[in-house]
C-alpha cells in the first residue's frame, strides 16, 4: 500500500465526519457512572458518561473531551454503537476492536455482535500507524474504567 | 538544493557574517542522507534533540576504540587517557559559555542539572514561606523539581505571566521579587514560543533584590552565544542533546561560590575525599556534584559537539536560522487556517502552530508520511498550553543544517493535511 493509500484508509471520509462532527457530545445529567481518560503522550483527555440500568445494559453513553480525529471519532462511533448493549457485550465489541486495531481483520465475535465490529473496521487504518493505536482506544480503556468504578484512566 | 544554498548565501550577505557552507554542514550529517517513508528525511524536531554530526560520532567511537578506561580511579595509562580527554571536555564547556572550569558540572541533562539545584541548594537554604519565581513558559523539568520543594518544604512558587505576543510581563515579574524570594528559575528561550527572555534584564532585577537566577538553557545555548559571566547569572542548565552532542549528558554551570557552598546531592564514588564510618569528606566542586562513573564518553561527545557549533560560529548558525525562521513564518502564515503562537521580537528558530481544520497529531502523522519529523502535542510545557488555549500544537524547531527547501517540504506536506481534512 502505498503512503498515500495509507493515509487516506487511516482518514476515512466515515472518521472524518465523526472527528468533525461527534455523536453523543454531551453530558447527560442522568448518567450514574463515568471515568476520566487522559493519554499524556498528546494530552488527549476525554470524559465517557454512562446510564447504566440494574442489568447491566447500557441505556445512555455519551462523552466530552478534546483530542485528534482519530481519538474523537473513536469515540464518537463507540457511543453509537454501545446503547443498548449489555456490559459484557461492550467488553467483546472491545476486544474485537482492539484486535482489529493491532493484529489484524480476522476478529472472533458472536455472530449478534458482528455488525457492530464491522462499523468499527473502518479504524483498523491505525495498525499501520502505531504511534497512532491509542488514539483509537482511549475511549474505549475510559469506558472500561468507568464500568470498573475506575475515576480516572491513562494510556501510556 | 541550489536555491537553498543560495538563500544561505544571501542571509549571509545580509548580517556581514562568512558565508555559511550549508552545503558542507549537511554533508557532515550522515543522518541526513537517509529516507523515511521512501522521502528524503526533513528533520524539523531539533527542540526535541538535534542529529550528530560526524565528528562527535568519530569521536565517540574513538575514545571507545582507543582511550576508554574509568575516569579519576587508575595509575594505568588508558584512565589517565581517559580522565584528560574528560576534563577538558569540562574546560570546552566552560569556555564555549565563558565560564572556569570548575564552575562545570556534568550532568544526565538539563532535568539533572535543575533538580541538582533543587536538591542540593533548595533543600539548604529554602524554607516553609520562601518564594521562587519562574514563568509561564517553562518547561516541566523547570516546574516539577520546585513543585517537589514545595511539597516537602512548604515554599512557594510565584509564576510570571506571558503577555499574548510571547513576551515574558517583566513588570509583573519586577513586583514579584520580593522580601520572600530566594531563587528566580526561568527559561532563557522557550521551547514552544521561541522567545528569547531579557536574561540580562533579569539577572539585574534579581540581584538588586538580593535574589540568585538559574536559567534553563536548553534551547538557548543551542541558537546564540551565551556567556554566564557577562550575564553575572548564578546557575545555568542545559542539555548536550540538543546541542548536536549526544544524549546522556548535561551541563550545570554554577558561579564557584554558589557550588562551594552547596552539599553533595548524591553520595557515592568520585565525590569523596575519604570515607570511614566515622565520617565522610567530599571533594570540592565539581566533583563533589559528580557521584559515579559519569556518563565519560558522552561528556567527550559534547566536547565534540562543541568544537564543531564553535568552529561554524555563533553568528553564522544565528543568521541562518533567522533567516530559516523568516522564511519558514512567511509561508506558514499564507496557509488559510493556519496559526502561529509567539511573535516576540526575540525569537529562536521554533514555530508552534495550529490548524483550523486538523488536531496537532493528524498533522504529526500526515506530514511523517511526506519524510517530513514534526514534534506534536503538549511540549512537556503543559502551564503554557493551558495559558495559550490549545490541549497541543505542531512545532517545527530548526537546525544548523535545515533548508529553505526543507521549510518548501513542510509547507507542501501542512497542505497536504488540509487536502484531507477539507
Amino acid at each position: 500500500m502505498s503512503m498515500a493509500d495509507e493515509l487516506r484508509d487511516l482518514y476515512q471520509e466515515v472518521i472524518l465526519d465523526h472527528g468533525k462532527h461527534p455523536r453523543n457530545f454531551r453530558h447527560p445529567a442522568d448518567s450514574n457512572c463515568q471515568a476520566h481518560g487522559h493519554n499524556p503522550l498528546c494530552g488527549d483527555t476525554l470524559t465517557v458518561y454512562l446510564k447504566l440500568d440494574d442489568g447491566h445494559v447500557i441505556r445512555d453513553v455519551a462523552f466530552e473531551g478534546r483530542g485528534c480525529a482519530i481519538s474523537t471519532a473513536s469515540a464518537s462511533m463507540m457511543t453509537e454503537i454501545l446503547k443498548g448493549k449489555t456490559e459484557a457485550q461492550a467488553k467483546a465489541i472491545f476486544d474485537a476492536f482492539h484486535h482489529l486495531c493491532t493484529e489484524g481483520d480476522d476478529v472472533s465475535i458472536p455472530p449478534e455482535l458482528e455488525e457492530e465490529a464491522d462499523r468499527l473496521r473502518v479504524l483498523s487504518g491505525v495498525r499501520q500507524f502505531p504511534m497512532r493505536v491509542k488514539c483509537a482506544t482511549l475511549a474505549w480503556h475510559t469506558l472500561n474504567a468507568a464500568i470498573a468504578g475506575k475515576p480516572e484512566v491513562s494510556t501510556e | 538544493m541550489t536555491s537553498t544554498i543560495s538563500a544561505a548565501v544571501k542571509s549571509s550577505r545580509m548580517t556581514n557574517a562568512p558565508p555559511y557552507d550549508l552545503a558542507r554542514v549537511r554533508q557532515d550529517f550522515p543522518i541526513l542522507t537517509r529516507q523515511v517513508f521512501g522521502k528524503p528525511l526533513v528533520y524539523l524536531d531539533n527542540g526535541a534533540s538535534a542529529q550528530k554530526p560526524r565528528q562527535v560520532i568519530d569521536t565517540m567511537r574513538d575514545v571507545m576504540e582507543n582511550d576508554y578506561a574509568n575516569i579519576h580511579r587508575g595509575v594505568h595509562f588508558l584512565s589517565q587517557r581517559a580522565t584528560d580527554r574528560y576534563e577538558a571536555a569540562r574546560d570546552k564547556v566552560a569556555r564555549f559559555i565563558g565560564a572556569e572550569t570548575r564552575e562545570i558540572v556534568f550532568t544526565r541533562n538539563a532535568t539533572e542539572a535543575i533538580n541538582l539545584v533543587a536538591s542540593s541548594y533548595g533543600r539548604t537554604f529554602l524554607e516553609r514561606g520562601d518564594e521562587i519565581v519562574v514563568s509561564e513558559m517553562e518547561h516541566h523539568a523547570n516546574i516539577v523539581p520546585w513543585q517537589l520543594l514545595e511539597t516537602e518544604r512548604g515554599i512557594r512558587i510565584r509564576v510570571v505571566p506571558v503577555d499574548d505576543v510571547g513576551n515574558l510581563r517583566m513588570d509583573v515579574y519586577a513586583s514579584l521579587l520580593g522580601p520572600k524570594t530566594r531563587l528566580v528559575a526561568l527559561t532563557h528561550c522557550s521551547n514552544v514560543l521561541g522567545t528569547v527572555t531579557p536574561a540580562e534584564e533579569i539577572v539585574r532585577l534579581a540581584h538588586a533584590s538580593g535574589v540568585p537566577v538559574l536559567l534553563d538553557g536548553s534551547q538557548a545555548v543551542v541558537h546564540r552565544k551565551v556567556d554566564v559571566k557577562a550575564l553575572d547569572v548564578d546557575f545555568y542548565a542545559f542539555t548536550g542533546h540538543k546541542l548536536y552532542g549526544p544524549s546522556g549528558i548535561g551541563v550545570l554551570y554554577g558561579k564557584y561560590e554558589m557550588l562551594a557552598k552547596m552539599p553533595p546531592y548524591q553520595g557515592g564514588g568520585d565525590m569523596i575525599r575519604s570515607v570511614s564510618f566515622a565520617g565522610t569528606t567530599f571533594k570540592d566542586p565539581p566533583e563533589r556534584f559528580e557521584a559515579g562513573t559519569p556518563a565519560i564518553v558522552e561528556a567527550i561527545g559534547l566536547g565534540a559537539a562543541i568544537d564543531y557549533v564553535a568552529a561554524l560560529g555563533h553568528d553564522a548558525i544565528a543568521g541562518h536560522e533567522a533567516m530559516l525562521l523568516d522564511y519558514a513564518t512567511r509561508r506558514l502564515s499564507a496557509i488559510p487556517g493556519l496559526k502561529i503562537y509567539g511573535h516576540a521580537p526575540e525569537k529562536a528558530a521554533i514555530i508552534a502552530f495550529t490548524l483550523e481544520a486538523a488536531h496537532a497529531h493528524d498533522i504529526g502523522t500526515i506530514v511523517d508520511r511526506a519524510g517530513v519529523a514534526v514534534r506534536t502535542g503538549h511540549h512537556c510545557a503543559q502551564p503554557l498550553m493551558e495559558r495559550i488555549g490549545v490541549s497541543a500544537t505542531a512545532r517545527v524547531s530548526f537546525g544548523l543544517y535545515n533548508t529553505t527547501g526543507e521549510a518548501d517540504v513542510l509547507v507542501d506536506a501542512v497542505k497536504s493535511v488540509r487536502e484531507i481534512f477539507g
